[in-house]
């Protein structure tokens, strides 16, 4: 899986996130208008396409889009 | 592994009743618009009935719905044997809901009555309890009752809870019939959840106390006091995506059915992106997949009924095949497949 890949899915699940803006680096937190519902949304892209079941803790211990994916990917490969 | 198959039982009559209030989310301005549109667009949940200060409890819309089903199927009140109601906001501690209902709705004393506390995992739950109770004594009819007002446990201030719950209680006839097609039922429960939605004080763990009333800012977003229901979404969400798919896999498994084999799935409605994500897993095409989380928000125990009544009641004449999942508060969870011609489904009763 690649991170490019990844951020499409990501920027896909939000209307309200302008195309292209998210990067690697973005802080999760920054991202105007981050709520409870995009966290939601989040662990259901990664329970749909990844099988993977990310908890509310380990969520919060992530900042940065590549650390969201690094979890990702480390989850998916310790199945 | 609770699975079995339930002989001679058939369900005749489904009724619901819901407080005539309702409030939108749209208008819920605690949050900011968008705020507010990204909930109502994730939850699925617009409108909501609330009892708010009428007084009106589960057991008056029990009571109602119960009273319009026995009228729409000509059935004689005597003619109940056993009354079952399933909620987690009973009128009283003691005495249990069931019993105080045999008299109001006028039944025979010669009738069974109990309660069971169980939310959204309920009616599933119930319905295995009293027809695996009318099989086996040959009680001719009987009445399930499920419901709740979840709309009083929780505070304007919490974001969580707040705009997801409606209120609303439903009736189900059921009839010893034999020759009636199985019942299958699966039921899991996990114990180690239980604090995945909960209300913590008021109990005997945690008797009610002054502080119990005093709301506390929790998060951003989220305040309420102890004796508020409490939810983790997050919790609930991975619970739910995961254990009710396994258990509708295996269901199918051990009933040899498919997707193919069903008229429609009726899920609890829980919230859209959780549901959503659950049909899709289990390749459930959307048409047999009805909802009613915008016009009514989670019902607890009510909203399988509910949404049979809301959705369906039009198509129910005809001969069709259900698959009913519950799942939620315990943590608890259920699958049931049941046959049904002829059902009858007043209109749902507004109060």
């Amino acid at each position: 899986m690649e991170i490019g890949e990844f951020i499409q899915k990501f920027e896909a699940e939000f209307e309200d996130i302008p195309k292209g803006t998210v990067k690697p680096s973005t802080k999760i937190s920054d991202i105007e208008g981050w709520g409870s519902m995009h966290a939601l949304i989040v662990v259901a892209l990664a329970d749909t396409e990844y099988g993977v079941t990310i908890k509310g803790e380990e969520l919060k211990k992530v900042q940065s889009v590549q650390e969201l994916f690094d979890l990702i990917t480390r989850k998916k490969a310790e199945q | 592994m609770a699975f079995f198959s339930i002989e001679n039982i058939a369900i005749k009559g489904i009724a619901a009743a819901v407080p005539k209030q309702e409030l939108s989310n749209w208008d819920y301005d605690f949050l900011t618009e968008q705020e507010r549109k990204m909930l109502i667009k994730t939850i699925g949940v617009e409108k909501r009935r609330v009892v708010k200060d009428t007084g009106v409890t589960t057991l008056d819309l029990g009571k109602a719905a119960a009273e319009k089903l026995l009228q729409e199927t000509n059935t004689a009140k005597e003619d109940i044997q056993i009354l079952v109601f399933v909620s987690q906001t009973p009128d009283y501690y003691l005495p249990a809901s069931s019993i105080i209902l045999q008299d109001r709705l006028g039944l025979s004393k010669t009738c069974m009555a109990f309660d069971i506390n169980l939310g959204c995992s309920g009616y599933v739950y119930g319905l295995s309890a009293i027809s695996s109770l009318m099989s086996i004594s040959k009680i001719k009819k009987g009445l399930l009752i499920t419901g709740d007002i979840s709309s009083q446990g929780a505070p304007r201030e919490d974001k969580s809870v707040y705009p997801l719950f409606g209120d609303a209680a439903t009736a189900t006839l059921i009839e010893y019939e034999e020759g009636h097609e199985k019942t299958n039922f699966s039921l899991q429960s996990n114990g180690a959840g239980y604090e995945a939605i909960i209300v913590r004080e008021g109990g005997m763990r945690k008797p009610l106390t002054r502080e119990s009333f005093d709301i506390v800012e929790k998060e951003k977003g989220i305040s309420r006091a102890p004796r508020n229901l409490e939810l983790n979404g997050m919790e609930v969400f991975n619970f739910s995506v995961t254990e009710v798919p396994k258990n509708v896999d295996e269901f199918f498994n051990l009933t040899h059915t498919n997707p193919d084999s069903y008229d429609y799935f009726v899920m609890h409605q829980a919230n859209l992106l959780m549901n959503e994500t659950i049909r899709k897993k289990l390749k459930f095409p959307a048409e047999k997949v009805p909802y009613t989380l915008s016009k009514y928000g989670n019902t607890s125990s009510a909203s399988i009924p509910l949404t049979i009544v809301s959705e369906l009641r039009n198509k129910v004449s005809a001969p069709l095949s259900f698959l009913l999942a519950g799942f939620g508060v315990g943590l608890s969870w259920g699958t049931v497949s049941l046959k049904t011609s002829n059902l009858v489904c007043p209109e749902i009763i507004e109060m």
